[in-house]
């Protein structure tokens, strides 16, 4: 993705943290963090509430990716879902540890910190989260 | 607000066009605009011109000037402004020469759409294209554009019970109706098996289910109805312009199978043309992938939501049904120059309209509708057209 390095250190919180924000108006939760509450609006301006998301959640839909970009072609074939979070935010991440047939929309997911890509050999690394299948406690 | 009308139409061939550069194209979809519309370059208030990424596909950025400019105009110094809006560029810049026009300020307006996307490689041009998705939490985990439809499908099957094979008849019907077209890039018709079987992209969807990487430009002229009638017979009323956004990604919307900004682009086009769904004779809707084409339907308020698939299968929308949907070939025969399909769209309205699409023309055609869609749904624009 040849992304400038303070473009992803800004993201490190989010990335490999899940941390994301509530509004203290509403309740709702947002991943990534808003600046205000598209519902609350100005009444949530100063009332965003930084919070830790807890990772686990269930794929809405999915993709088997056969044809991936430059950074992912070593990947191939690899699953994409859409995950609703446990708090509420839909996210896009890719599904791993298990075969891609086993991916269905339903499962039960939970997230794992991860190398995503790399600029080249010897550019920067960059890792974030990915979702495999939530161990039965 | 004024009445506006298409005076005149121009159209390069879509495709893989090795020996045509970027100017070239522009120049050649413009002219034929101008030259259609009978009108001079004196008699131009105004150009508009839609591109997604000519920064990236031919690192060239500033081109409303540089359009102007190869068009001949510079000496007259024309208002010149270059519109963005991903994949629905093109209609957008359609809307903004309305505008001007609407308004009262400009008579005369020309509007292109070009993009030249094979001066670059194949996974780059992919990745210029990602670029209508959210960068920083769709591309960034791998997910690509093809991949992001493929996800609105996989739901819809689930949902609708929408199969693959119905998505292949979209795919054969847009074929079929290029064949007819001499500006599609894919005149050949295709087969159901040869869709079923091609090469996995993103599952549910093979190669055969995604639009192309295209070069092309297409060109209109916009002209004050009361003053249409100086410059041509049959001049075309845009009666209905609507537009609207959405989350830049899919996993922000209400509904992965809806398409929000169709629905509220339609609801504000059919307000203002004061008709509805069921008035439309045909529509060029926004088919970069076979899903998109059901989608479509369904979220114009054309069928059912839900009942696309089974739509598309009863065969409502081919040339011959009831409602045909892209009988110029879509996005997925006619070609994909991102920046031009907007535009391109309108040009087919107006051939319809006016009963020049030859081999692929619409019986009694009244009202035709084109549907233009940036990234994933995040911008959408509908117009409804109608012969004066």
């Amino acid at each position: 993705m040849k992304e400038g390095v303070a473009r992803f250190w800004r993201q490190i919180p989010q990335r490999y943290n899940f941390l994301g924000n509530q509004c203290q108006s509403c309740q709702k939760v947002f991943f990534p963090p808003r600046e205000s509450c598209p519902h609350c609006r100005r009444k949530s301006i100063g009332k965003m509430k930084e919070l830790k998301l807890s990772g686990r959640g269930e794929v809405v839909t999915y993709t088997i990716i056969h044809v991936g970009p430059e950074e992912f072609e070593d990947q191939v074939p690899y699953p994409v879902a859409i995950i609703k979070l446990e708090e509420g935010p839909q996210i896009t991440a890719q599904i791993v540890d298990c075969p891609v047939e086993d991916v269905k929309i339903g499962m039960k997911v939970q997230s794992t910190f991860r190398k995503i890509q790399q600029d080249g050999h010897t550019g920067a690394i960059y890792y974030g989260y990915k979702f495999k299948k939530l161990r039965q406690e | 607000m004024r009445d506006v009308a298409v005076i005149g139409v121009g159209l390069t061939k879509f495709g893989e066009l090795w020996d045509k550069s970027f100017r070239q194209l522009i120049a050649e979809a413009g002219s034929q605009a101008i030259l259609d519309a009978k009108i001079e370059g004196k008699d131009i208030n105004a150009l508009y011109i839609g591109s997604m990424s000519s920064g990236r596909f031919v690192e060239q950025e500033h081109i409303g000037a540089l359009v102007a400019e190869v068009s001949g105009f510079s000496h007259l110094h024309i208002p010149a402004t270059r519109v963005e809006g991903a994949c629905a560029s093109g209609a957008l810049a359609v809307r903004e020469g309305y505008f001007s026009i609407a308004s009262g300020l400009n008579d005369i307006v020309v509007v292109g759409g070009i993009e030249k996307m094979n001066d670059v490689g194949g996974s780059q041009a992919t990745a210029i294209l990602a670029t209508a998705a959210d960068q920083e939490w769709e591309a960034f985990f791998g997910a690509t554009f093809p991949g992001i439809y493929a996800m609105i499908a996989t739901r819809h099957m689930h949902e609708y019970g929408t199969t693959k094979e119905q998505l292949a008849h979209v795919a054969v019907k847009n074929h079929a109706n290029g064949a007819l077209n001499p500006y599609a890039q894919y005149q050949k018709p295709i087969t159901l098996d040869t869709v079923m079987k091609s090469t996995m992209v993103a599952s549910p969807l093979g190669l055969m289910d995604c639009s192309p990487v295209s070069d092309g430009a297409a060109s209109i002229v916009l002209c004050a109805a009361d003053k249409a009638k100086n410059y041509t017979d049959k001049p075309i009323k845009i009666i209905g312009s609507g537009q609207a956004s959405d989350t830049l990604a899919l996993h922000g919307r209400r509904d992965i199978c809806t398409l929000d900004s169709t629905v509220h682009a339609a609801q504000q086009a059919y307000k203002q043309a004061q008709i509805g769904p069921k008035d439309i004779s045909f529509a060029e809707v926004h088919d970069c992938f076979t899903i998109a084409e059901i989608c479509a339907i369904e979220d114009l308020g054309f069928v059912e939501k839900g009942k696309g698939g089974s739509a598309i299968e009863q065969k409502i929308t081919t040339l011959d049904g009831t409602l045909p949907v892209n009988t110029s070939g879509g996005l997925k025969a006619k070609g994909h120059p991102v920046g031009a399909t907007g535009v391109a769209q309108i040009v087919e309205l107006t051939m319809q309209l006016r009963n020049e699409a030859g081999k692929r023309q619409v019986k009694d055609a009244r009202y035709g509708l084109a549907h233009n869609v940036g990234g994933s749904g995040a911008t959408c624009v509908v117009h409804i057209m109608e012969a004066m």
